[in-house]
C-alpha cells in the first residue's frame, strides 16, 4: 500500500462479521478497513458469502455478529429474545445507510417513475434538498453518467447498461461517503458490460470511496487499490490487486484466476 | 314484449340508477380509504399487526353481503345503546346510510385483499434500493410500495368495482330505490316484469361498459412506464 492511502482517514471499518442462515455460516468473520479513496474489490467464487458480505454493511441483511463503523460511528445493535442482532436505532440505520450508496445487480430502479424522478427522489425526502436543488443535482449526474437526454424515460425504456448507469447516478445522488458495488455488471448482456464499468472506473479517478463486488477479473486488477477474495465466507488473500493477480498465494486463488482469465 | 313499457320505465329507473351510482361510489371511495391501512397492517410480518386485519377480510369475505346487509339494518337497531345513541341512531335508522356502511366495510375488505397482495408482488429489490438511499419504513411505504402496488391492483380493483354494482341490488332488499328497487316498484304498477328487469338489466350493462371504459382510460394513463419505449428520434425527448 503506498503511503498516500494509509495516511488517508478511514471511511469504513468492518469488524469480524458472521452471517448465519439458519445452520449455515455463510460469513465467517470478516474485517475490511476502507480509507478514503480506496477502491476495493472483492472475488470469489459463487456462494463465497461477497455478495451477503456486502448486503451486511447497510443492515439490508443483519450480520449474525460483528461490528461496522461508519466514519467512526458504530451502528449500534441489540441482541433479541432469540440472541438475532438487530438494530437497536432506526433512526441512525437509516441516516447511516443514507451515507452509504448502493448499486444492485439488477438495478433495482423505480419502474414506476421517470429516470429523473429516480434520482431526485432520494435526496428531496431523505437530505431534504429543495426540488430545483435537487434536480439541477439530478440533471449533472445524468451528464456525468452519459444519460442526460434521457431524463424522462422510464427505465423500461433504457437498455440494461443504461438503467445500470442511472442507477449508480442515483446512488451518487446522495453524495454517499462510500459506494458498495454488488456485481454491476452481472445481469448485463456481454456487449454493454463495457459502459458501465467504464462509469465505474471514472468515479475510481475521482477518488471515492468503492467496494465492488465483481467477476470481472480485469477490471479488478486494473482499477482496484486493493483485493479481497472470499472463500467459504472468510477472506483467503487479502492485498494490492498487482501482487495478488501475478503471484497468488493460495492455491485456490490460483485456481480461481485461471478459471476466470480464460 | 312491449318496447314502449320499457321506455315508459325508464326515467324512473334511471332515477334508481342514480342512487345505484351514489351508493357504489361513495362506498368504493370509503372502501379504497378503510382498505389502505388494512392492506398495509396485513402484508406486516408482525403477527400482532396482521391479525387484526385478517379477521376483518376472514369475516366480511366469509359471509355473504346480505347477511352482513341485515346485520348493520335489522340487527344493530336490537341494541338499546344504538338506539338511545344521537349520534349512531340517525345514521343506522337510515337505510341509506345502513347501505354505503355495508358496502363500504364489505368491499373495503375486498380491496384490502387485492392490495395486500400486490403490495407483496413489489419486487423486493425496489423496497431495498429505497432503504438503502435511507429512505424510512413509512416513506418506503407511501413513496415506492404503494404507487407501485396500486397499478398492480387497479385491473383486480375494477374486477371488485363491477361486483360491487351488482351487489349493491341488495340495498333493495332494505328498502331503498336503488336500480333493482325503482325496477320492483315500478312493477308493482305496471305488472310488467320482463320489460321493466330487462331494462333495468340494460342500464346494469351500460354503467358497465362506461366503468370498464374508464377503468381502461386510468390504467392507460398510469402505466406509461409499462408501454413501448417512445418512438422519435435519439435524443428527442419523449413526450409521454
Amino acid at each position: 500500500m503506498s503511503s498516500e492511502t494509509t495516511a488517508a482517514p478511514t471511511v469504513l471499518a468492518v469488524e469480524n462479521i458472521h452471517k448465519r442462515f439458519g445452520e449455515i455460516e455463510v460469513l465467517r468473520g470478516i474485517s475490511l478497513e476502507a480509507r478514503n479513496g480506496d477502491v476495493v474489490s472483492i472475488l470469489g467464487s459463487s456462494g463465497s458469502g461477497k455478495s451477503t458480505f456486502l448486503r451486511c454493511l447497510n443492515f439490508l441483511e443483519t450480520p449474525s455478529a460483528g461490528r461496522i463503523h461508519l466514519h467512526g460511528e458504530e451502528i449500534r445493535t441489540r441482541r433479541d429474545r432469540a440472541g438475532m442482532l438487530r438494530p437497536a436505532d432506526h433512526g441512525q440505520l437509516t441516516r447511516l445507510r443514507a451515507r452509504v450508496g448502493m448499486v444492485f445487480q439488477q438495478f433495482n430502479l423505480w419502474p414506476h417513475m421517470t429516470v429523473l424522478s429516480n434520482l431526485v427522489e432520494a435526496p428531496r425526502r431523505v437530505r431534504g434538498l429543495g426540488k430545483a436543488e435537487a434536480i439541477e443535482k439530478a440533471e449533472a449526474l445524468l451528464e456525468k453518467v452519459g444519460l442526460a437526454e434521457r431524463r424522462d424515460y422510464y427505465p423500461a425504456h433504457l437498455s440494461g447498461g443504461q438503467q445500470q448507469r442511472v442507477a449508480i447516478a442515483r446512488a451518487l445522488a446522495m453524495d454517499p461517503e462510500v459506494i458498495l458495488f454488488d456485481e454491476p455488471t452481472s445481469a448485463l448482456d456481454p456487449e454493454l458490460v463495457g459502459e458501465v464499468l467504464a462509469v465505474i472506473e471514472a468515479l475510481a479517478n475521482e477518488g471515492r470511496t468503492m467496494l465492488i463486488v465483481t467477476h470481472e477479473i480485469g477490471f479488478a486488477r486494473d482499477v482496484s487499490t486493493r483485493t479481497l477474495f472470499l472463500h467459504e465466507g472468510r477472506v483467503e488473500e487479502d492485498g494490492a490487486p498487482a501482487a495478488l493477480f501475478t503471484a497468488p498465494e493460495s492455491e485456490r486463488l490460483r485456481k480461481f484466476l485461471s478459471r476466470h482469465l480464460h | 314484449m312491449n318496447i314502449d313499457v320499457m321506455m315508459a320505465a325508464l326515467p324512473k329507473l334511471l332515477e334508481g340508477a342514480g342512487l345505484t351510482l351514489q351508493l357504489l361510489f361513495i362506498s368504493g371511495f370509503f372502501g379504497v380509504l378503510l382498505a389502505v391501512p388494512l392492506a398495509v397492517a396485513r402484508a406486516s410480518q408482525s403477527l400482532a399487526v396482521k391479525a387484526l386485519p385478517f379477521a376483518y377480510i376472514f369475516f366480511f369475505r366469509g359471509t355473504p353481503l346480505l347477511v352482513q346487509l341485515f346485520l348493520v339494518y335489522y340487527g344493530l337497531s336490537q341494541f338499546a345503546f344504538v338506539r338511545e345513541s344521537p349520534i349512531l341512531w340517525p345514521v343506522l335508522s337510515e337505510p341509506y346510510w345502513c347501505a354505503i356502511i355495508t358496502f363500504s366495510l364489505h368491499t373495503g375488505a375486498y380491496i384490502a385483499e387485492i392490495l395486500r397482495g400486490a403490495i407483496q408482488a413489489v419486487p423486493a429489490g425496489e423496497v431495498e434500493a429505497a432503504r438503502a438511499l435511507g429512505m424510512t419504513r413509512a416513506g418506503t411505504m407511501g413513496r415506492i410500495v404503494l404507487p407501485r402496488a396500486a397499478r398492480i391492483a387497479l385491473p383486480a380493483y375494477g374486477n371488485e368495482l363491477i361486483l360491487m354494482l351488482k351487489g349493491s341490488a341488495l340495498a333493495s332488499t332494505i328498502t331503498l330505490l336503488d336500480l333493482t328497487g325503482m325496477a320492483r316498484t315500478v312493477i308493482a304498477r305496471n305488472y310488467m316484469p320482463l320489460e321493466t328487469f330487462l331494462m333495468a338489466g340494460i342500464i346494469y350493462m351500460a354503467i358497465t361498459f362506461v366503468l370498464v371504459r374508464a377503468l381502461r382510460f386510468i390504467e392507460h394513463r398510469v402505466s406509461a412506464h409499462m408501454r413501448a419505449r417512445p418512438t422519435g428520434p435519439v435524443g428527442v425527448e419523449p413526450t409521454a
